[in-house]
């Protein structure tokens, strides 16, 4: 079984899908002769032609508006924004549109197109290149969020975006494109959406994160008796899962690098506490970004939550 | 070196019955008795709507409502020359379009009275919801045309808005890919000449509308709005290229909004009834009653059965709509996903 960093199995994914069903199509900027600025839709130009890998002028919002419209006639596009960052001029078209044509139209239209984007920082990037803002998208109804947090899952979760009849934003964790390899199976497989996965079991803390945090995190709860959640899915989030895991340990730590601020975080302790009060041994503890826009390079790592900073919350969880 | 011209650019308009019926042969569609007649009649019917929804409004029987008044020729005349198997995206300001299409009457006083099932369009009929959000449903425009064209198939898009939508940037994203990629699309635009209390001329230092197409690298033309035959010959006209891959059109059709915005709102704050009395001199059902008068084909007679007509069948479709029992609460969560989370589903129980 071939071994391959998460740009590849996101490539081969795109690549099967595409042979597969003559109604994928790739649109975005760069993703074409250039095969995209990651090198993530490298070939497919090649491969399938300039119809079905379509560089566009340099237009968020008409990348995913139009990804509406040919989702509606019924192609299954997969629009790439270049950053997460510039995804803010399509945010009317995701939340105004792709996330409610369905109900717009009582079902008539529907809008089942996949919109990936890198996003997370720690690249050494200009501004607006390390953007980490999931949890605006998991608050609109209609339209799913998806993180894979490594290669294998990459590949899974991107089969399962692309055939969802809904659409769904693919965040990828641009700091783990190339920075782990896992076994990448050649051929069909798909992982469910909403569906978690625990990466690690444990007993005494719940301890939840996703995309390049989840690399952190695994490093940072070495010597504790600590159950690692990935949702892979944010919305619709697994709560049965979670909400299972916390029961069991009585401990929560929420791990993410956005904003503290209206984060997925609350949501994530809104809920515990809400559902799971009585099973909770102590306060539910988030390790997040601070309220401010993502620095630059040189403070970066003050910035992201760190391995001592998660090690900080569980030794304080477990207090109680 | 000397400078030089690169390029020089023109505009053309058109129009073809002038304000007292009058016609030039030369430019007349070719369009049978019978099919003037149904224009005629989809006029009235539009504007028969528009009455009885303003009424209906007062009363407190739908919800706010954008009258159309002063728009049915721009809208009829346009989609009569739709040949059907079009995909089209309005925006809100469209009975006219809905009624010529033969979405059904009743469907849209439902969903301007509150109840979102109104805008399920039937089977068959690709005509996307109302677009709420001025000028963002342009991208699906291009987007289906882009869709159509990679699938190989002939499918023309039309695509309706007004003035105000000209300024926003889905305007600009949508023609520039339809210019790029030399997309079927028809972009018509009824250029009322009031984005709510903003004239035209606040709304743009552009001589015309219509010539910002030329920018994009395709064909802009001004027709009279309120000359039914010239927004449909312009209709026409730009469908047959878009069909037979000559690339998209820009009709910038001129028109006027003879009523308030919505029904919400007051016009007479921001605009003179002196204005408002020179547009209603050229009212596109007049013009169109005394053109047809011309041809003898229409007097007060033909015209009082006529309206008779059109008000039977609004009466038909207002009993119709209020016969419709209203949606169960748990209808909401019906469309917003094909499956609801377990979340959703428990929401739906409460």
């Amino acid at each position: 079984m071939p071994q391959l960093n998460m740009v590849q199995a996101i490539n081969l994914a795109l690549r099967e899908e595409m042979a597969r069903d003559d109604r994928v199509v790739v649109l975005g900027e760069d993703v074409g002769r250039d095969g995209g600025v990651f090198r993530v839709t490298e070939g497919l130009f090649e491969e399938f032609g300039a119809a079905r890998v379509i560089d566009t002028p340099l237009s968020e919002s008409a990348i995913v508006g139009a990804a509406v419209g040919m989702a509606a006639y019924g192609l299954r596009p997969v629009a790439e924004i270049q950053f997460m960052g510039f995804i803010y001029a399509a945010m009317d078209q995701l939340f105004a549109h792709a996330a409610r044509i369905r109900s717009r139209s009582r079902g008539r239209f529907t809008a089942p197109l996949v919109v990936r984007t890198p996003y997370g920082a720690g690249i050494k990037a200009p501004e607006l290149h390390e953007e980490s803002t999931e949890a605006f998208f998991c608050h609109m109804p209609g339209i799913k969020v998806v993180v894979p947090s490594g290669p294998y899952s990459a590949k899974g979760l991107l089969l399962a975006a692309i055939r969802d009849p809904d659409p769904v934003l693919f965040l990828e964790p641009t700091r783990l494109y190339r920075m782990v390899k896992e076994e990448v199976p050649e051929g069909e497989y798909t992982l469910p959406l909403g569906k978690a996965r625990i990466v690690r079991a444990g007993g005494a803390v719940t301890v939840v994160a996703w995309g390049s945090m989840l690399q952190r995190t695994l490093k940072a709860v070495e010597g504790y008796d600590a159950e690692v959640i990935d949702p892979q899915t944010l919305s619709p989030f697994d709560w049965e899962t979670l909400l299972a895991s916390v029961k069991k340990t009585g401990r929560l730590v929420v791990v993410h690098e956005a904003p503290r601020t209206c984060g997925l975080g609350a949501e994530i302790a809104a809920t515990a506490a809400e559902e799971a009060i009585l099973h909770l041994r102590g306060p539910v503890l988030r390790v997040a970004g601070p309220d401010v826009p993502v620095p630059l390079a040189r403070l970066v790592d003050h910035y992201l939550p760190s391995p001592e900073r998660i090690r900080g919350a569980l030794d304080e969880v477990l207090r109680y | 070196m000397p400078e030089s011209t690169l390029a020089t650019f023109s505009v053309r308009r058109l129009e073809i019955i002038d304000p007292e019926g009058n016609a030039d042969e030369a430019l007349l569609p070719d369009l049978s008795g019978d099919e003037l007649r149904r224009l005629y009649y989809l006029l009235l019917l539009t504007r028969t709507f528009d009455g009885r929804a303003l009424a209906l409004q007062r009363e407190g029987r739908i919800g706010t409502y954008p009258s159309v008044l002063g728009q049915e020729a721009a809208q009829v005349g346009s989609a009569f020359a739709l040949a059907g198997g079009e995909w089209i995206f309005p925006s809100f300001r469209e009975m006219g379009l809905f009624f010529t299409l033969g979405y059904p009457i009743h469907q849209l006083f439902q969903y301007w009275g509150g109840d979102e099932r109104g805008l399920r369009a039937p089977d068959g009929l690709n005509i996307f919801p109302v677009c709420v959000s001025v000028g963002t449903h342009l991208p699906h425009a291009a987007g289906t045309a882009l869709a159509a064209r990679i699938r190989g198939e002939r499918t023309a898009v039309v695509a309706y808005f007004g003035d105000g939508a000209t300024s926003k940037g889905d305007f600009h994203e949508a023609f520039n890919l339809a210019g790029v990629f030399r997309l079927p699309v028809v972009f018509i635009c009824q250029n009322n000449q009031w984005a709510i209390s903003v004239p035209l001329s606040a709304q743009t230092a552009s001589r015309t509308l219509a010539q910002k197409a030329l920018a994009y690298g395709f064909d802009g033309i001004q027709v009279d709005g309120n000359d039914l035959l010239a927004v449909h010959r312009a209709t026409r006209e730009a469908l047959e290229k878009a069909r037979s891959g000559g690339g998209p059109t820009f009709i910038e059709c001129l028109t006027y909004r003879m009523s308030d915005h919505t029904t919400a709102d007051d016009a007479s704050r921001y605009r003179t009834p002196e204005e408002v009395a020179a547009w209603r001199e050229r009212d596109p059902l007049l013009r169109f009653e005394r053109f047809l008068a011309k041809r003898g084909l229409w007097n007060e007679d033909y015209a009082a059965e006529m309206k008779g007509k059109a008000q039977g069948e609004i009466d038909e479709a207002v009993r119709r709509f209020e016969a419709i029992p209203p949606p169960a609460p748990g209808e909401m969560y019906d469309f917003v996903s094909a499956e609801l989370s377990a979340r959703q589903r428990q929401q739906r129980e409460i």
